[in-house]
């Protein structure tokens, strides 16, 4: 076991850093944030241009074909400057979900656009009202057989897609009906979001992102638009939201380091009662606590991305619900505490470290809070 | 000792309770307890309301305008209202500025600005924070100087809270350089309306904008906008601060977002099942209501103390960091109840009359940013590391 870099992973992460240090700074992030699309089209050529977007994407198929170490790498390198563009939902989860479920025919035509960054994608799979269960499932995708062509009919609502109005297409999980009744289980489709009965709107969210509630109206599908049958469809969607927890858990410890170093440069630079308060015990402590959070994160993070591809699925489960349970504690930890020895100067929208808590915290509400995995960890005692 | 309410108490706890039930106006109250944004105009209203009632300032004298009543009533009262959904009662007026002036200001000074303070006639912010005085207040920098009898004031104020609707505003300001900090301050009522004085919104973290920043550039200020003697302005301070502390309590606010905890907890279902039956949930909640009947038994008993001639002392501190931690827990489990839900925020849908969302539910829409919104009440008002520095100072030194 090594947690060094090798070189090619060391030149990954000096490429990403030195990207971001040239195109990323704060103030150009919030500019992003405010525009209506909320990410710049132009960063995410450049991210394809880097291969970033082909990262986990197999060889065969342009991309680089690296694995987890690589996404925890990138990912941490965003979370430390706020990366907004979609990243997640396209080069990480909807990557995944083809390469666990896609026909040859799928993964041949989805996978090179990916990389090429022609085609944004988001994950459709979240419903009003079912919390953060992702297996209540009431949209329905009904069989159908026309004289021209076969194919499906897709009904229902689906809601907090995350960037869903920058996606060209969705993976939208399903129950599945036909002739034979609703067969058990949850099916995946790949439905193009311009097509005529899908409605979306787009809402920004508390960390100045995007998502989307999206209603499915008598939408007609192609046959070769099922990613996954009602049999695979859960195993999918659990590989996709997995790979979806191990990043946000490497993009949270990124924007937690950033926040503390914020923070101590804060603490040594703000007088009050005629000395640097980064004097005072109280706050060296406090200090002392979000860097133990932090390491705490930082060591689930790793652990995150070692068992993602686990193929013992209760492991995987066990394994992604305790990083992701301890990250989102952490990040709440941190982020509350940097706010608080900010004092005022962390309630502004001005400084950057409302918008790493925010981030931290809209990351805790993604794919089940602390509070859910603490819960679903509790069910492998 | 007797620890229950006479029946005189729970006489006027009924009369408050019909009062109120009759007169809070509907619209008010649903936004109130909707946790949707209350206009300047609501509060005035309100207050316009309770003064011709006489109830105006609850905590004054009744000789200037005040109800005269005891701490056990105005407890009462409070408790009846929150309860009921009623605004809060704008504390720069009545519970700040007000009672520097009953107990330091001149006769002219009382008559002059006491009865506008119960009419809502004149609202008040408060300026005293400065860039590089917060925890320190005693450092603070903006300068009058002496000129033709009155003075001319230079400087900057910030976090004050609803300047942006205030007309007038009570500052702390230094009118000697030389000798300890603290002894070269004094208190000024200043026009917000006067020539050179400019107010600059802060947006936070939710997005609002309830804080300022408040410049002042060559503002003339009248000698008679004085209170009490030249360089004597840090005891009036203190004498303020003491009262904001007991008041950020918070037990209202508390009580409230207790309220709308368990209120979307048996709305918003877990598993097919109200989110209130969820065990650990349920815990939670439970946890919080505790803390926060310890909180107000604590208020009372500090009360009743205080009533007796004994003045309190650290504990004033200690139920300021309570109150706000409760508070943030309580904004935490609020949050909490939307699920995923927590995550979209449209500020703008937040004010009266604002465009639909489309289909998203409105009564989850802010619980995010309340929850990061909660997160100043360990900071304003001294932040709680101050406060804690206090408690133990009060047995260690």
């Amino acid at each position: 076991m090594d947690f060094e870099l090798n070189e090619e992973q060391q030149m990954l992460a000096d490429t990403v850093e030195r990207w971001l240090a040239s195109n990323y700074d704060f103030a150009s992030r919030q500019r992003l944030c405010a525009t209506p699309a909320g990410f710049s089209a132009e960063n995410w050529a450049q991210l394809a241009d880097l291969g970033l977007l082909g990262l986990n994407v197999p060889a065969e198929h342009g991309g680089l074909g690296a694995g987890a170490s690589e996404t925890l790498i990138v990912m941490r390198a965003f979370g430390r400057a706020l990366l907004a563009e979609p990243y997640l939902p396209t080069a990480v989860m909807a990557v995944e979900g083809f390469k666990a479920a896609g026909t040859p025919a799928q993964q041949s035509h989805f996978l090179p656009r990916i990389v090429s960054g022609e085609l944004r994608f988001a994950l459709a799979l979240l419903e009003p009202g079912a919390r953060y269960d992702l297996a209540a499932v009431d949209t329905r995708a009904t069989a159908r057989a026309d004289e021209l062509e076969s194919g499906y009919v897709l009904q229902g609502r689906k809601g907090v897609v995350l960037q869903g109005a920058a996606a060209q297409w969705l993976i939208v999980s399903t129950q599945l009906g036909g002739t034979g009744g609703t067969q058990p289980g949850v099916a995946l489709f790949v439905v193009d979001a311009a097509a005529p009965g899908v409605r979306l709107h787009s809402f920004p969210t508390i960390d100045g992102l995007r998502c989307a509630e999206i209603a499915f109206e008598q939408v007609r599908l192609r046959a070769d638009a099922r990613l996954a049958t009602a049999e695979q469809g859960a195993d999918v969607i659990d590989r996709m939201v997995a790979r979806g927890i191990a990043a946000l858990c490497a993009e949270s410890v990124g924007a937690m380091e950033r926040l503390i170093e914020l923070t101590v440069d804060y603490l040594k630079s703000r007088r009050q009662f005629g000395q640097p308060i980064a004097t005072f015990q109280a706050l060296q402590h406090r200090v002392a606590e979000m860097l133990t959070a932090a390491e705490q994160a930082r060591a689930m993070a790793f652990m995150a991305a070692a068992r993602v591809d686990d193929p013992d699925l209760n492991e995987r489960r066990r394994a992604l619900s305790a990083a992701k349970a301890l990250v989102g504690q952490s990040g709440r930890l941190i982020g509350e505490q940097a706010v608080q020895l900010h004092g005022g100067m962390g309630m502004t929208d001005e400084l950057a470290v409302g918008h790493y808590f925010k981030r931290l915290l809209g990351i805790d509400l993604s794919f089940g809070d602390s509070e859910y995995h603490l819960e679903r960890f509790g069910e492998f005692l | 000792m007797d620890l229950q309410d006479s029946s005189e108490d729970r006489q006027f706890r009924a009369q408050v309770r019909s009062f109120v039930a009759d007169h809070l106006p509907a619209d008010i109250r649903a936004r109130v307890l909707g946790f949707q944004r209350v206009e300047r105009q609501d509060y005035v209203r309100w207050q316009r309301i309770l003064h011709a009632q006489g109830w105006g300032a609850p905590g004054w004298p009744r000789e200037f305008g005040g109800t005269g009543w005891s701490a056990r009533w105005r407890s009462i009262f409070e408790e009846e209202c929150f309860e009921a959904g009623a605004p809060r009662q704008m504390p720069f007026g009545l519970s700040m500025v007000g009672p520097v002036l009953i107990r330091f200001g001149t006769e002219a000074q009382r008559a002059r600005f006491l009865p506008r303070i119960v009419s809502n006639d004149d609202w008040w912010c408060q300026g005293y924070s400065e860039p590089g005085a917060g925890s320190d207040l005693a450092s603070l920098k903006m300068r009058a100087e002496q000129h033709n009898g009155g003075y001319v004031v230079n400087g900057q104020k910030t976090w004050t809270s609803f300047a942006h609707w205030a007309n007038w505003i009570f500052c702390l300001v230094r009118t000697r350089a030389e000798g300890k900090p603290q002894a070269g301050i004094s208190f000024l009522l200043i026009e917000m309306g006067t020539p050179g004085v400019r107010v600059k919104p802060i947006r936070t973290l939710d997005q609002g904008c309830d804080v300022n920043e408040v410049f002042f550039d060559e503002v003339v200020v009248p000698a008679e906008q004085r209170v009490g003697e030249e360089n004597a302005g840090w005891t009036i301070a203190k004498y303020l601060l003491g009262h904001e502390r007991s008041a950020i309590a918070g037990i209202g606010m508390c009580k409230r977002l207790l309220r709308r905890v368990k209120e979307l907890a048996r709305e918003q279902c877990k598993s097919g099942r109200p989110l209130i039956d969820d065990a650990r949930f349920r815990q939670r909640i439970a946890q919080l209501e505790i803390e926060l009947m310890s909180q107000e038994w604590s208020l009372m008993r500090l009360t009743s103390q205080e009533q007796a001639g004994k003045p309190i002392g650290a504990e004033a501190s200690i139920l300021k960091i309570r109150g706000s931690q409760i508070q943030q827990d309580l904004g935490r489990l609020l949050m909490e109840c939307a699920g995923p839900y927590a995550i979209p925020y449209v500020p703008e849908a937040l004010a009266e009359g604002a465009p639909g969302l489309l289909g998203l539910d409105p009564t989850l829409n802010g619980l995010a940013a309340q929850y990061l919104d909660l997160r100043k009440v360990s900071i304003y008002g001294g932040t709680n590391e101050v406060q804690k520095n206090l408690v133990a100072q009060s047995v260690l030194r």
